[in-house]
């Protein structure tokens, strides 16, 4: 028998028992319904962390105070102590070579002011290198002159969501803001980076220099002098990473005086590290939600097992007749193959409308992030094809097998 | 038309011999030694109680099973060496199948029914179509195409079967009790129209337990614990 006869007549024999037929094929929709949106959101979530990734560059470390001991032993917690100093960075840059690019820095909320507008905002006060470490352009303005930095100047550089708030608008180059009680003077506005990878607006905050942070902002805190919240700097080889991490940890040791078997007193951190162990999460999520839309499949397919089992069953006269007039058992095997793969089919094909519309709505009503392409699209319709064939296949072979004599006999 | 005769041979056995369940306790020898030659053109009937063995005898005729021993050559072909899928081909090419059940496909209307078998038999479509509803007219019933079976008589139910058995021109016609399930007036119709086609060249083989049927034939065996004898008072040109 040839293909096209072979899916006539399977059409034939499905139309006959349309309504079972699309029971049957439903199985199969909401399986590849599901495969489609749980792998769209699985990729949207990877995709959402490699944004993330790159965002942060993959060739930097981190380095904050670490929690120290109070009185009696009683730990606090991470950076609440001051530990390093501007003069520790100075120190990481000179000695150890691999070191591309380094910044201290400090951070606070205050209150930001511009005429009648006024805004709860956080600040940073940076070293030159800042910028590049963590990846920020400036959108308009000169941004700080090297002079700067270490004569306590009150400019200020505005991150995008900060001077949409205070001056809408209005251009902000040259503008007096007020943080807290401060007068500053705006000379530039960075390019926003949006969203970052944890969900917090990385546009909300506006930069200081370092030095201008501790005098005018930090007075009344009593810091020691020269102490910074955090350096941040990036390598240039990020193999290099555990090694330059090493020699952090040694020369800080050194620096900070700690005797063999004391806690460090500082905490050393590659993000891209946190971040990988973010993304095994996420595979094992999406592995899960894969898991869960397969075994939808697998009940689907069994429900294409069952039918096309009834069916044989119900047929057997007929299949007893096709044998006797001429039909083989690899005909007989082919026309309930066809059979089950056509109703895996219709399946697969509604399935993927549907599982396309899903995604799109748990997109939009879920603000989850999904990526929906033809990858997934050409999985689910691989797994439908697969399960036809892989739950047609005992029924069809249970017919191809059956005795023409006693199949003919059956009443 | 002689017994011995000079055509050659559609159907041969030799030898023929079944045994169901070899060697256990249950064995059951269906058929003994059965030698039967029917020539081309013949319409010959097999006849013989119901456990006789004749339906054992038909199954092999028609290829549907293999003989424990002996040959069988089905228009020269030695069916004991093929398997499912050959004897499948064997039957499509040179076995018309008629039921007492008739066996239609309900779902299918009488020329879907007809031309069902030429779908095994890699027919052109446009070619089936003709082949069917010429195979519908040569049996009387060129305007019931479009009838389901449900929609048809049990008379031409047969006539449909008929048609279907003929629609990829085999040399024999093997019909297990045609007219078992027809009143005897439409029994006789149908008896008519395989005579019809003997004389256009058919052979025709039927099985029956009915001797009144039994007797429209030129030959007439008879099946009887499993041994096949010719009625020798039933012979062409004899009385009936």
């Amino acid at each position: 028998m040839n293909p096209m006869e072979v899916i006539r007549t399977a059409i034939f024999a499905l139309r006959g028992n349309w309504l079972r037929s699309a029971l049957t094929s439903l199985g199969v929709i909401i399986g590849i319904a599901a495969v489609i949106v749980m792998v769209s959101v699985g990729q949207g979530t990877q995709a959402e962390i490699d944004k993330l990734v790159s965002g942060l560059g993959s060739n930097r470390l981190d380095i904050s105070p670490g929690s120290g001991r109070g009185f009696g032993g009683v730990r606090i917690g991470s950076g609440s102590n001051f530990t390093l100093t501007d003069e520790d960075a100075e120190a990481i840059r000179e000695e150890i070579p691999e070191v591309q690019t380094i910044a201290a820095s400090l951070r606070g909320n205050t209150q930001l002011v511009y005429a009648e507008n006024n805004w709860a905002g956080s600040w940073q006060g940076v070293q030159p290198d800042w910028f590049e470490i963590d990846g920020w352009t400036l959108a308009s303005g000169e941004g700080f002159e090297p002079g700067d930095y270490g004569g306590g100047a009150k400019e200020v550089i505005l991150g995008e969501a900060v001077r949409r708030e205070l001056f809408g608008d209005e251009d902000a180059l040259g503008q007096t803001v007020r943080l807290g009680r401060v007068p500053f003077t705006v000379v530039g506005t960075l390019a926003p980076k949006g969203q970052g990878g944890f969900g917090q607006d990385q546009d909300d905050l506006v930069v200081v220099p370092l030095e201008t942070a501790r005098r005018r902002l930090m007075g009344s805190m009593g810091l020691p002098p020269g102490a910074v919240m955090q350096i941040s700097l990036g390598v240039a080889n990020a193999e290099d990473l555990a090694y330059v991490q090493g020699e952090i940890e040694a020369l800080l040791r050194q620096r900070h005086r700690l005797q063999p078997g004391a806690e460090d007193d500082f905490r050393v951190r590659n993000i891209a590290e946190i971040v990988a162990t973010r993304t095994q999460t996420t595979r094992l999520m999406s592995l899960l939600l894969g898991a869960v839309a397969g075994i939808s499949l697998i009940v689907g397919g069994i429900g294409i097992m069952n039918i096309m089992l009834v069916s044989v069953t119900e047929r057997i006269r007929e299949i007893g007749l096709r044998m006797a007039v001429g039909a083989g058992p690899r005909d007989i095997r082919a026309q309930f193959l066809a059979e089950a793969l056509l109703i895996s089919l219709i399946g697969g094909v509604v399935g993927i409308a549907l599982g396309m519309v899903g995604a799109v709505l748990v997109g939009k009503l879920g603000a989850l992030p999904v990526a929906l392409n033809g990858k997934v699209i050409g999985l689910a319709a691989g797994f439908s094809i697969a399960t036809g064939l892989f739950f047609g296949y005992y029924p069809a072979r249970k017919a191809s097998l059956l005795d023409p004599i006693e199949a003919l006999r059956q009443q | 038309m002689s017994a011995v005769s000079p055509r050659a041979a559609v159907i041969e056995t030799r030898g023929l011999r079944k045994v169901y369940s070899p060697g256990s306790e249950a064995e059951v020898v269906a058929l003994h030694d059965v030698d039967l030659r029917i020539a081309a053109g013949e319409f010959v009937a097999i006849m013989g109680p119901s456990g006789s063995g004749k339906s054992t005898l038909m199954n092999l005729l028609g290829c549907l099973d293999t003989p424990t021993a002996g040959t069988y050559l089905c228009d020269g072909i030695d069916i004991g060496a093929l398997d499912a899928e050959a004897r499948a081909v064997l039957r499509r090419d040179k076995i018309g199948f008629v039921f007492q059940g008739f066996n239609l496909l309900p779902r299918m209307d009488a020329l879907e029914n007809v031309a069902m078998p030429m779908g095994y038999a890699n027919v052109p479509a446009a070619e089936r179509r003709e082949r069917a509803r010429e195979a519908l007219a040569a049996v009387g019933l060129e305007n019931r195409g479009h009838h389901r079976p449900s929609e048809l008589s049990g008379g031409q139910q047969q006539r449909v079967a008929i048609a279907r058995a003929l629609i990829n021109r085999p040399p024999v016609l093997l019909a297990d009790e045609p007219t078992g399930a027809l009143d005897s007036k439409t029994g006789e119709e149908i008896l008519e129209l395989f005579k019809r086609l003997q004389r256009e060249g058919h052979t025709v083989v039927l099985i029956t337990h009915d001797p009144d049927v039994a007797h429209h034939c030129d030959r007439i065996f008879v099946m009887r614990d499993g041994e096949l004898h010719e009625d020798a008072a039933h012979r062409p040109g004899g009385t009936p």
